[in-house]
């Protein structure tokens, strides 16, 4: 070769993606920790197979919310109106209208219900975000307030049962012993990993938040991109409306409380950065396996809420240190 | 002669405050390289953005291939043709650089990305550009600068465009470079393609050019001139309107006979730069010459301590600076003007004469107060001696032309008063007219006694500029001398010389 090759490699050479295996690692250690503090507080009770199941039931519905989330930070976004947005498809899809329309045509229009007020909460988000220049944090703490008042409006502040024996039949099936919700988790973590690995749309999703200047030089529709993350967060929501709803067999105007803040804290320590442009499905997957497994340790030791939550914040910042580290090791 | 490929006529464009084009024909037939002249702020950069549809006109029209066109948006213009390298680097750097390359133009099959495909496809532009060492896998961040312009380069290729426009390809490229870049462009000159290339640097126009443009003002002055036979000096007076001295400022006295104000000493890094030693009296100004990537700029910041040297020391006015310390630097009184200014040096969406002043608040707050207004006039008059235009201090510096803003980091460190000044790359993307005034006003702070180091791709100004030049190789020192007895051809034989015999070593070791 030639003189060149020092112009243009001068830094180390460095693999797009490399860095996500070291952080993953990280967080897989940190997994481990967790479970060996559980078997040792905890013992049987902790390792059994109903407490695995459990664990993995309560991750299902705000894993699907976490990997929607990972396309809007990724994106260059933030979500804060999705446990709202949960809130109000679940509580819309749970109506005594909804119901009765389920009965003749079946428990398919609970799901689309859900999931079409998700999409259409997530479109108003992008649009007013992308076309109406409203910051994200802004425009979507509007919808967190508004939707969670819609769902209150439309439940009375009842919480709704639902009864429609179809939607409790397939949603509540539990083939080989495990829910369908869990499957249903499985199906997004790797849909969602190969849409933002494998496909345009995702490649478009990182150079739209990594870059935006530079991906409308390119030729990418920003602004249209912009509202299709929103949308699809949205999508998320409504599907995880169903999962709590089959969880919980209610509609709720108090579902997922709370929720974007556990959302953004399982991106955030899996590795997504916050300003954009980097994102990994697999990192979320850990991040929200790692605060579902703690709120298991502490519940099967009896530990008050209030401790948890400063455990939560603990893990946030030490995680978060700990990947710098492991980055800044890989890249120099 | 052909039939115009592109002609753009009575282009207008107004940003608020400022009209940044104001009636500009440009014609552009097939197989011809067409150049852009201008000064800074000129509208060269506003000019191919509208052309690239990356902004609207507000008045005049754009013809192609005989049919009148709307670019709405980059897509339209990327679409009739028309591929644009920018002026600031337009990477997604969290993306490979096939990714880059291919962005908003996969390769792929039902929406998803065929990978093995597009890094195919990447290796063989970047093999057609001379630099099979940049593998499509690699993240587009942890390349160099130029590495990343390469990268930029593969990417309007990969576009089968008829009209390839290229805003100052040549500002991160060393001499080497620029000729595998000159080989690229006469391909495509060759195959019908038509060519728009902007560059400040006169003699690329020479070499490479057909046919200019000299735009001032945002109006176009001289239209269809032959670019290698029209004189120098009739180009400088239609972009600037004056005559401009291409002397470099000499020394005037001789050099005060005082102690070294900077002593470098054995100063390494590993895998960077191995065993630099110099000496700057106060009053002198050390070039380093070098080809891009050789280590002058890791070397320049290593003195001021943004990087740990692993190895020997820094000596400021015979105190020993500690290892890795911007700040016992900045206390000793270094100053360093970086070569990335954007990345490195401007806060885009603050004023200009807060940038200015950013390195020297102290001197303007009593009680950590900030005094606006002497701040504010000191950094004006600062902007002035470097020509920032336009001159208005309270601009947002995010609204100034390329070259402007590079102005706007110089003048930052010459407000500050250092009593040593490290310059990297002092005079990238700055015009003519600019760039001597910029050496006068180098030569005036070394004679009120300031030790001045300027890094350069630029042979000719490193020499012309410096008492005293090293030239640098490979991360080693193979020369080091009085400027005035050495000349351009002997720096590239040195660096030359040294490449070879590094590589017979690698031979022997292998
Ligand atoms: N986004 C913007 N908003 C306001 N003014 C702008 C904007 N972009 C450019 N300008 C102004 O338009 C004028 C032309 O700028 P332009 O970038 O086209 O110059 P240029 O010829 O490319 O200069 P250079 O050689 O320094 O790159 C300048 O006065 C600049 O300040
Ligand atoms: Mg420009």
């Amino acid at each position: 070769m030639t003189g060149d090759t020092q112009t243009t490699e001068a830094a180390p050479a460095k693999r797009a993606g490399s860095m996500g295996v070291a952080r993953n690692l990280g967080l897989v250690v940190a997994l481990v920790i967790l479970c060996g503090v559980g078997l040792i507080t905890a013992g049987d009770r902790f390792a059994s197979t109903n407490n695995i199941i459990t664990v993995l039931s309560l991750a299902s519905a705000i894993g699907v919310v976490a990997i929607g989330m990972t396309f809007v930070i990724t994106g260059g976004g933030i979500d804060l109106s999705v446990g709202a947005i949960v809130a109000l498809a679940s509580v819309w899809a749970s109506t005594t209208g909804t119901q009765a329309m389920a009965e003749s045509v079946g428990w398919i229009v609970i799901v689309t219900t859900a999931i079409g007020v998700g999409i259409a909460c997530g479109v108003i988000n992008g649009l007013l975000i992308a076309y109406g220049k409203i910051v994200p944090f802004i425009a979507t703490l509007a919808m967190l307030a508004s939707a969670r008042g819609l769902a209150e409006i439309i439940a009375d502040r009842k919480t709704q049962i639902i009864r429609d024996q179809g939607f409790r039949d397939a949603l509540g099936a539990r083939p080989f012993g495990v829910p369908v919700i869990v499957y249903i988790f499985a199906i997004v973590v790797i849909v969602g990993w190969f849409l933002l690995n494998r496909t345009t749309f995702g490649r478009r999703t990182f150079a739209v938040g990594g870059n935006p200047e530079a991906a409308r030089l390119a030729g990418i529709k920003v602004q249209r991109h912009t509202v299709y993350l929103y949308a699809l967060l949205g999508a998320t929501c409504g599907l995880a409306a169903v999962m709590l709803m089959s969880r919980t067999q209610t509609g709720s105007s108090t579902h997922g409380l709370m929720w974007e803040l556990d959302a953004i804290a399982a991106v955030v320590i899996g590795g997504t950065l916050l300003s954009g442009g980097r994102g990994t499905v697999i990192g979320t997957l850990l991040g929200v396996l790692i605060f579902t497994t703690l709120t298991n340790v502490f519940t099967l030791n009896n530990l008050s809420t209030s401790v948890q939550a400063v455990a939560k914040g603990v893990i946030i910042v030490v995680a978060v240190l700990l990947q710098q580290r492991l980055a800044n090791r890989s890249s120099t | 002669m052909p039939a115009p490929l592109l002609q753009l006529t009575g282009i207008v464009k107004e940003f608020p405050g400022v009209r940044a084009l104001d009636g500009v024909d440009l014609v552009v037939r097939a197989g011809e390289v067409h150049c852009l002249l201008g000064q800074n702020g000129a509208g060269k950069s506003t000019l191919i953005k509208v052309l690239a549809g990356a902004y609207q006109p507000d008045e005049g029209e754009i013809v192609m291939d005989g049919e009148h066109a709307h670019f709405a948006d980059p897509q339209a213009a990327l679409a009739a043709g028309i591929a644009t390298i920018y002026q600031e680097l337009d990477l997604v750097d969290g993306l490979s650089v096939a990714d880059n390359i291919f962005l908003g133009h996969e390769r792929s099959r039902f929406g998803f990305s065929r990978v093995s495909d597009s890094n195919r496809a990447a290796r063989e532009l970047l093999v057609s550009l001379g630099h099979p060492e940049i593998r499509p896998s690699r993240e587009t961040g942890s390349l160099s600068a130029a590495g990343k312009q390469i990268v930029s380069m593969a990417r309007a290729l990969s576009r089968q465009a008829q009209v390839i426009v290229m805003d100052e390809p040549s500002a991160v490229l060393d001499p080497d470079e620029v000729g595998g870049l000159f080989r690229v462009i006469e391909d495509l000159r060759a195959s019908g393609k038509a060519i728009v290339y902007i560059s400040h640097r006169l003699e690329e126009i020479r070499r490479i050019g057909d046919r200019l443009t000299v735009l001032k003002d945002g109006r176009t002055v001289a239209a269809d001139l032959p670019a290698r036979e029209t004189p120098t000096s009739e180009l400088i007076a239609l972009m600037t309107g004056r005559e401009v001295s291409a002397e470099y400022p000499r020394r005037t006295t001789p050099l005060p006979d005082a102690e070294p104000l900077l002593v470098v000493d054995g100063l390494g890094r590993t895998d960077e730069f191995e065993d630099v030693s110099f000496s700057v009296r106060p009053g002198e100004i050390v070039g380093l010459a070098g080809l891009v990537g050789a280590g002058r700029s890791e070397i320049v910041e290593t003195v001021y301590g943004a990087r740990r040297a692993d190895r020997g020391t820094v000596t400021v006015d015979g105190r020993t600076l500690r290892r890795g310390s911007v700040d016992a630097a900045v206390a000793a009184g270094l100053g360093l003007c970086p070569e990335e200014r954007k990345s490195q040096g401007l806060v885009l969406d603050e004023a200009v004469y807060r940038n200015i002043s950013l390195a020297s608040l102290p001197r303007f707050s009593r009680f950590g107060a900030t005094r606006d207004s002497a701040e504010r006039s000191a950094a004006h008059e600062a902007s002035r001696t470097v020509d920032v235009r336009p001159d208005d201090p309270d601009r947002v510096v995010r609204t100034l032309s390329g070259g402007n803003q590079q102005k706007v980091v110089l003048a930052r460190w010459l407000l500050r008063s250092c009593r040593v000044l490290l310059l990297d790359e002092p005079t990238r993307g700055v015009d003519v007219g600019a760039r001597s005034e910029i050496y006068t006003l180098i030569r005036t702070l070394a004679d009120e006694g300031l030790a001045v180091v300027v890094v350069s791709s630029d042979i000719d100004e490193v020499l012309g500029l410096s008492d005293r030049v090293l030239v640098v190789a490979d991360g080693r020192v193979v020369h080091s001398g009085p400027s005035a007895e050495i000349d351009a051809h002997n720096v590239l034989d040195r660096i030359l010389a040294s490449n070879e015999s590094s590589h017979e070593s690698e031979g022997d070791a292998a």
